[in-house]
C-alpha cells in the first residue's frame, strides 16, 4: 500500500522573481484551503443530522466552542485532553511517510504505560522523584518501541503486513497488560478495578507552571517539533521520504530501506509508549486497564488529519482535543448523547479524507498550469 | 465438572463457546472476504457491525419480530458499504483510512441513536436444540445451536461453490486479481467493488445483529469486543476461502473459550493471556506463511493489504 508522500521540492526563493513567491504561496495554499473547506463540508453534513434528530446546529457549535474554548478552564481542558494524541499521532505520522500504515498505537500506549509502572516500583524511596520519572519515561519508550518496531521488523524482513500485524500486536498487549495487572503487578488494595501500586504523590509528573495542563502537553509539542526537523531537515528524514514515495528507486539509490522502516516504525513506538508513561505519570498514578482509552485509535485520525505532518499534528490535536472536552456540555445542554462528539468526529474523518481526492485537481494551487492556458 | 464429567468439560466448553461466540466471527469474515475478493479492503466492518448489532435490536423491539430486525440491520450495513464502495472509487482515496473513519462514523451513530434502546428488552433469535440424545446437560446446552449458526456455514459452503463456479463469482475474481484485465473484458472494477462493500456490510450487520438478538442478547455500547477489526485478520488467516473463514471462525471463538474454560476446571494461570490466543495463533501464521519477496497464496491480485 502507498500513501502519497509530500514531496515537494523546497521553495526557491528569488528577490529578482516575484513570481516565484507567488508560486511558492500558491503550492502551499493548496492543503490549507483543501483542509479548511473538508473542515466546513463535515460541519455542513454534521448541522443536517442535528436537525434532522431536531436540535438546533447553531446552539450546538456555540456550545463546543465554549465547552471546548471558551474559558480558560475549558482551553486547559481540551489541552489536556490534546496531550496524548499528539504522541499517538505521530505514531501513525512517522510510519506513514515511509509508506507504512500503523494501526496499532494502542498497544505501545498501553505497554508502554506499565513498562513505566513496573520500572518505578523497586525505585520509589531510593532514588529522587525527577530521577525515576527520567527512568519511567525511558522504560515506556523502549517498550513501546520494541512493540511498533516489531510491527516494522515483520514488515521488511518477513512481508508481514504492518496494519495487521500492529492491530493483532495491539490486542496482545492488552492481554499482557490484564495478565501482569490481575497478576505479579497488582497492588492488593486496588480491589474492583486491578491496578499496579500507586506512585506517591511526589512521584508524579506535575502540571506546566501557571497551568492545569500537566507536562505531557510540552512533551508532545517538543515530540512534534523534533520529529518535523528529523522528517523535513535531515539526510535521514529525507531518505524516509523517498522510500516513502517509491521504494524501488530508494533501493537503487542505495539507501538502506530496511534500516529506515526499523528505525521509524521504533521511533513511532517510542512516542506512543511515552504518551503511556505520561498517562500514568501524570494521570492515573499506576498502570491499569484506563490506559486502553483508545488514544491510539484517535491518533490515526489525527496523523491522517495532519496529512501525516508532524507539526499540522499540534493544531488537529488541540482541535479534536476540544471536540471532545464539550462533549460533556453538550450532553448537559442539549440532552444529546455523548456520542454526538463520536458522530462529529467520524463525519469530518470522512470527509476531510474523501477531499484528499481533490488534491491536484485546482488550477490555482498548480503554478505548473498557469502558463500553459495564458 | 461435579457432574461426572470432569476433565471432558473442558473439550466441551471449548467446543459450546467455539458454536456460540464464533457467529459473528463467520459472518463478518464471509462478508469481509466478498469485499476482498473484490480487490478493496474494508478496515470499518467494526461500525457495520455494531450499528447492525443496534438496528436489530431496535427493529426487533418495535416490531416484535427479531427476523424483521436481522433484515434491517442488513440493509444497513449494505448502505454502509455502498458509502465505503462509492467514496473509495475516487482516486487518492486510501480505502484502510476511510475504513477507520467508517468505523468511528458507525460507532457513534450507532451509541448515539440507539441510546433509548438500552432498556427494553428484544425478542430473541431461536435456537435448535441438537443434543437430545445426550442425558448430560453440559452436552445439551453444548449443542443449542443458534439458526444463525446453521446459516453461516450453509452460506460458507455456498460463497465456497459460487467463487468457483458461478457468473458473478468469476466476475468478481477478475476483478479482484486486476482492474486492468476486467476492464479489458469490458467490466467496471469500480460497481463490482461497491456492490462486493455493500454485501459485505450487510453480512457483517447480521453478526451484529446475533450479538444483539442472541448471545449475549442485549444492546449495550460495549457490545462487540473487536469481532469487526478481527475480520481481517481472519480473511487472511483463511487465505481468502469462504470454508476457510467458516474454520477460522470456529478457532477463533474455541481460543477465546479456552481461559474461561480452563478456569471452570481450576486452572486459572494465565486466565488473561488466554485471551490473546487467537491473536498469537493469527501473527505466527501470519509469519510464517508470509515472504518478503511474494504475495500472500491466495491473495487477490488489486489488494492494497498484501502488496
Amino acid at each position: 500500500m502507498t500513501i502519497q508522500a509530500n514531496l515537494s521540492s523546497e521553495p526557491v526563493l528569488s528577490t529578482r522573481n516575484p513570481s516565484a513567491v507567488l508560486e511558492w504561496l500558491a503550492r502551499q495554499a493548496e492543503p490549507v484551503v483543501i483542509s479548511l473547506g473538508a473542515i466546513l463540508a463535515g460541519l455542513a453534513l454534521f448541522s443536517i443530522f442535528i436537525v434532522l434528530v431536531g436540535k438546533s446546529p447553531i446552539d450546538l457549535f456555540k456550545l463546543m466552542y465554549t465547552g471546548g474554548f471558551g474559558s480558560w478552564f475549558s482551553i486547559q481542558n481540551s489541552l489536556s485532553r490534546a496531550a496524548p494524541l499528539l504522541l499517538t499521532g505521530l505514531c501513525v505520522a512517522l510510519p506513514a511517510r515511509l509508506g507504512l500504515v500503523i494501526i496499532g498505537g494502542e498497544g505501545a500506549v498501553v505497554l508502554g504505560g506499565v513498562a513505566a509502572a513496573a520500572a518505578a516500583l523497586p525505585l520509589i524511596g531510593v532514588l529522587p522523584p525527577a530521577i525515576v520519572l527520567v527512568i519511567m519515561a525511558v522504560a515506556g519508550m523502549i517498550m513501546g518501541g520494541i512493540w511498533i518496531g516489531l510491527a516494522g521488523l515483520l514488515r521488511h524482513y518477513r512481508g508481514v503486513n504492518e496494519t495487521i500485524s500492529s492491530l493483532l500486536l495491539a490486542y496482545i498487549a492488552i492481554a499482557l497488560m490484564n495478565h501482569v495487572i490481575e497478576g505479579v503487578l497488582r497492588d492488593p488494595a486496588s480491589l474492583n478495578k486491578p491496578s499496579t501500586t500507586p506512585l506517591p504523590a511526589d512521584y508524579m509528573l506535575g502540571n506546566i507552571p501557571g497551568m492545569d495542563v500537566n507536562w505531557g502537553l510540552a512533551i508532545g509539542v517538543v515530540a512534534c517539533i523534533v520529529s518535523w526537523i528529523i522528517i523535513e531537515t535531515t539526510s535521514v528524514g529525507f531518505a524516509a521520504r523517498i522510500a516513502g514515495g517509491n521504494v524501488r528507486a530508494a533501493q537503487i539509490q542505495g539507501l538502506p530501506v530496511g534500516q529506515l522502516i526499523v528505525g521509524f516504525t521504533a521511533l513511532a513506538g517510542t512516542f506512543a509508549g511515552l504518551a503511556g508513561m505520561v498517562e500514568v505519570a501524570a494521570v492515573q498514578g499506576s498502570a491499569n486497564a484506563s490506559l486502553a482509552a483508545g488514544y491510539g485509535y484517535t491518533g490515526i485520525l489525527v496523523a491522517f488529519l495532519a496529512r501525516h505532518n508532524p507539526l499540522a499534528i499540534i493544531p488537529v490535536a488541540i482541535l479534536l482535543g476540544g471536540i471532545d472536552a464539550s462533549g460533556g456540555l453538550i450532553q448537559r445542554r442539549l440532552g444529546l448523547p455523548d456520542a454526538t462528539v463520536l458522530v462529529l468526529q467520524g463525519t469530518l474523518f470522512i470527509v476531510i479524507l474523501f477531499c484528499e481526492t481533490l488534491y491536484g485537481r485546482f488550477k490555482m494551487f498548480n503554478p505548473d498550469l498557469w502558463k500553459r492556458s495564458a | 465438572m461435579e457432574d461426572g464429567i470432569g476433565i471432558w468439560g473442558v473439550p466441551l466448553a471449548i467446543l459450546a463457546g467455539a458454536i456460540r461466540v464464533s457467529t459473528p466471527f463467520i459472518f463478518v469474515s464471509l462478508g469481509e472476504a466478498i469485499t476482498e475478493r473484490s480487490g478493496r479492503i474494508n478496515l470499518g466492518l467494526e461500525g457495520t457491525l455494531v450499528f447492525g448489532a443496534m438496528t436489530a435490536y431496535a427493529v426487533a423491539v418495535m416490531s416484535g419480530s427479531p427476523y424483521i430486525g436481522v433484515l434491517a440491520a442488513m440493509a444497513t450495513g449494505a448502505i454502509f458499504g455502498l458509502v465505503h464502495g462509492f467514496i473509495c472509487k475516487f482516486p487518492k482515496v486510501n480505502d484502510i483510512a476511510i475504513g477507520i473513519a467508517m468505523m468511528q462514523f458507525g460507532l457513534g451513530l450507532a451509541f448515539f441513536l440507539g441510546k433509548p434502546f438500552i432498556q427494553p428488552v428484544a425478542p430473541r433469535l431461536p435456537s435448535i436444540s441438537l443434543g437430545g440424545w445426550s442425558d448430560l446437560p453440559q452436552v445439551q446446552s453444548a449443542l443449542t445451536i443458534n439458526v444463525l449458526f446453521i446459516v453461516g456455514g450453509l452460506l460458507a459452503l455456498a460463497l465456497w461453490w459460487a467463487f468457483r463456479n458461478t457468473r458473478i463469482g468469476l466476475i468478481l475474481r477478475v476483478v479482484g486479481d486486476s482492474s486492468d484485465a476486467a476492464r479489458a473484458m469490458g467490466l467496471n472494477p469500480d460497481t463490482v467493488r461497491l456492490l462486493a462493500t455493500a454485501a459485505g456490510g450487510a453480512l457483517a450487520a447480521i453478526g451484529g445483529a446475533y450479538l444483539s438478538l442472541y448471545y449475549p442478547g442485549s444492546w449495550n455500547e460495549g457490545i462487540s469486543s473487536g469481532q469487526g477489526l478481527m475480520a481481517v485478520a481472519l480473511v487472511i488467516f483463511a487465505r481468502w476461502n469462504p470454508i476457510g473463514c467458516f474454520l477460522a471462525a470456529l478457532l477463533f471463538g474455541g481460543a477465546g473459550a479456552l481461559g474461561p474454560a480452563l478456569q471452570s476446571v481450576g486452572v486459572t494461570q494465565g486466565y488473561y493471556l488466554f485471551y490473546a490466543a487467537p491473536y498469537v495463533l493469527t501473527l505466527a501464521i501470519l509469519i510464517a506463511t508470509s515472504s518478503p519477496t511474494r504475495a500472500l497464496v491466495g491473495a487477490p491480485g488489486a489488494l492494497s493489504i498484501t502488496k
